[in-house]
């Protein structure tokens, strides 16, 4: 109650000093909140990220060969393979939640698609960032929106897509923006486009998603036959969602453990309630996914394929896939939350194998030596993942995302 | 947060015009190809190894001087791909024991009727010209590297030593040569005449009339007549393709086919999703809140 008070008496005073202190240094001044940054988390990850950063320089200095192990036989390595393909499917948090409570009504998961909106804004950001990296001219990156089309391909629905896409998220996110800068009438107009901005979420990533996937439709001989199939597409659209909604779930049992106090109790307290629900949900979507990597594999005729290393691979991502539905609907009889949060670990691991399977570990599989990375890009990669976590609580420790701005309670959109 | 009837028929419209404008992606399939396309043809039971055709791809292309000469035959120890980091070239001959017999293959860019890496290209730098080429535009070229995933033969190759201009680097079949009515480079040094060059067509005539006329020193096929589709550069061999590591699980039919069907998708999810959703948000947006006491209950769905 003191903080609304406070809020209010801040308000009145829109100084410099009220945007410096307020909305930048979250109501510390300039010394306390440098001091306050001095934590040991924050230097490891400075750490990590200077490292990061100075191996971005090489790379923009003397090309891509010299941090990562991409080839000419493996021309994607694992700045793709995690920052694009690994991490777009999870960040279909914000579209699956978004669809859940304003297309379907679902008022239930109100706290936290906010949450979830912005899980999914980040998670496109860092993919374009990740993108930039990897593309050998990234400055041309807008040339297949502008300067030159190739429509038959499969990548330039994705370019097309993922730009619409991060567009449309950052436009459904800057309402929490808006209420965090105070200005109410740029939000009013955004809260106005809600279910349109959500369709064309839903229509942007169902094609992504899937087309992510349709990319290696076209190396049938490259990606290992108990990975690829024509139901790629499908397979990845489907498993997307439920990457999403165990992401929400995941970040939600984090936010509760770190990030508690910037969370009102509206959040907090419908959280397990919330986490329960969206466990049924995932199992749901986990069953079908499982059924259907059966019937695409039967339809492939590549069962012949198990008998060996890779076959045994294929079995522990498959059994993770097989396990995480059974488990998370054992946890929802028992209601217990504890079991919905390893569940959706279970899931995540599963997803994460999944992708790095099929568009990185078994590409090639054919070749005698398969060399899969470099240190150096495993720094980046991690760099550029701690930056996205760091701009995810700055972001969080500010803006109305876990919580309700006092302004705008009760005035939900 | 409503919709009114003129916004939607705004997005309606709007939607109509996007699903015209992912058309073009089935437009290319029933064209039969470039009537008078050009192509090559090496009969491997004629080559003799010499590297001459290295040596001249070499000097048409002004590729950097290799590590060791061209008349070299140590190279032949190993399997060389025709462009690796520390060799800049575009094409390759590697030797084969197959038997009692010596065969050499030379490797390049096949030149696809319809190629797997111009189906890929997001921004069109890779095309088929009408001449039978697969050319490179350096101008739009953004470097993701699509191409190299898309190759079925492992061909094209990117800089990853340069920072500022990446190619992609391949066999063109001399198409700057061939535009000024000039053989390409590698057909005209060859020694042997184990390289021709002509009309696609003609050439297909060649390598199958070799074939009937000397049955015991050919085998029964020409590779590149449907491997992929059909590929510009067409072999005869007197051995069989899978003993010189030709790939020989390609299929025939040809690569853009394989994302045909999902391509022809979009139109139709632009279309009804839209309309699914919105249907959808129009039948719960007025549903009722629930009642007390059934709360609870509602909680459990879902």
């Amino acid at each position: 109650m003191t903080e609304i008070i406070e809020v209010e008496n801040l308000r009145k005073t829109e100084t410099t000093d009220y945007w410096i202190n307020e909305i930048l240094f979250n109501r510390l001044t300039i010394k306390e909140y440098i001091r306050s940054l001095i934590t040991p988390f924050n230097m490891i990850a400075g750490l990590i990220v200077l490292a990061g950063l100075y191996f971005i320089f090489l790379r923009f200095t003397q090309g891509l060969g010299s941090i990562t192990d991409s080839s000419n036989t493996q021309p994607w390595g694992l700045l793709l393979s995690v920052g694009l393909f690994t991490g777009v499917p999870f960040s279909a948090a914000g579209f699956v939640l978004g669809t859940a409570v304003y297309i379907f009504g679902l008022k239930k998961y109100q706290p936290v698609v906010t949450n979830a909106i912005l899980l999914g804004l980040l998670g496109y950001l860092f993919a374009v960032i990740f993108l930039m990296i990897d593309l050998g001219r990234p400055w041309r990156i807008y040339y297949p929106m502008m300067i030159s089309f190739g429509p038959a391909s499969v990548m330039f629905l994705v370019a097309w897509h993922v730009a619409l896409y991060l567009s449309v998220q950052a436009m459904e996110f800057s309402s929490s923006v808006f209420e965090w800068l105070g200005l109410r009438n740029f939000r009013k107009i955004i809260l106005g486009m809600t279910l349109a901005l959500t369709v064309a979420g839903i229509m942007l990533s169902t094609l992504h998603q899937s087309a992510l996937g349709a990319m290696f439709l076209l190396a049938p001989g490259k990606v290992h036959p108990l990975w690829w199939t024509s139901y790629l597409p499908w397979l990845f659209f489907v498993s997307s969602l439920a990457a999403g909604l165990v992401y929400v779930v995941l970040v939600g049992k984090l936010t509760q453990v770190f990030m508690k106090d910037k969370a009102d109790s509206r959040y907090l307290s419908n959280l397990d309630g919330i986490t329960l629900g969206i466990g049924k949900a995932a199992a749901m979507i986990l069953f079908t996914y499982v059924g259907l990597r059966l019937a695409a594999i039967t339809y492939e005729n590549s069962w012949g394929y198990l008998n060996s290393p890779y076959g045994l691979w294929f079995l522990i991502e498959f059994s993770l896939f097989a396990i995480a539905p059974l488990l998370l609907f054992y946890a929802i009889q028992r209601k217990n939350v504890g079991l919905v949060q390893v569940g959706a670990l279970v899931t995540m691991v599963a997803i994460i194998l999944n992708r790095l399977n099929t568009v990185y570990i078994t590409f090639n599989w054919q070749f005698p030596h398969h060399e899969l990375f470099y240190w150096k890009e495993v720094i980046v990669v991690i760099a550029v993942l701690t930056i996205e976590i760091l701009l995810y609580r700055w972001i969080v420790n500010r803006m109305p995302v876990l919580r309700q701005h006092p302004d705008y309670i009760g005035d939900e959109h | 947060m409503k919709m009114n009837r003129r916004d939607f028929v705004k997005a309606g419209g709007s939607l109509i015009a996007l699903s015209l404008l992912g058309n073009t992606a089935s437009a290319a399939h029933s064209f039969t190809g470039y009537p008078d396309r050009f192509g090559m043809m090496s009969d491997l039971t004629r080559c003799i190894g010499c590297r001459r055709c290295e040596a001249a791809c070499n000097k048409a292309n002004n590729l950097p001087e290799p590590k060791t000469s061209f008349e070299d035959t140590s190279v032949f120890e190993e399997k060389r791909r025709p462009y690796a980091a520390d060799v800049q070239s575009y094409t390759v001959v590697n030797r084969y024991k197959v038997g009692e017999k010596t065969v050499y293959r030379k490797v390049q860019c096949m030149h696809c009727e319809e190629p797997a890496c111009v189906s890929a290209c997001l921004v069109g730098a890779l095309k088929k010209t009408p001449e039978g080429p697969v050319v490179w535009n350096e101008k739009v070229c953004i470097g993701c590297r699509y191409c190299i995933t898309a190759c079925p033969f492992y061909i094209p190759a990117f800089e990853y030593s340069s920072a500022f201009d990446p190619r992609i680097q391949k066999c063109f079949m001399c198409h700057q040569r061939i535009v000024k009515g000039i053989v390409p480079a590698c057909a005209e040094a060859c020694p042997v005449e184990a390289i021709t060059f002509g009309k696609r067509s003609s050439l297909l005539k060649l390598a199958w009339t070799r074939i009937w006329g000397e049955p015991d020193r050919y085998i029964d096929h020409v590779y590149g007549e449907r491997e992929a589709g059909g590929t510009g550069w067409l072999y005869i061999s007197g051995v069989p393709f899978s003993q010189l590591e030709f790939p020989m699980d390609i299929g025939t039919s040809a690569f853009p086919e394989l994302t045909k069907d999902f391509l022809s998708m979009v139109n139709l999810t632009l279309v009804s999703w839209p309309a699914v959703f919105g249907g959808i948000y129009l039948m719960t947006k007025n549903r009722e809140k629930p009642l007390h006491g059934e709360e609870k209950e509602e909680e459990d769905k879902l």
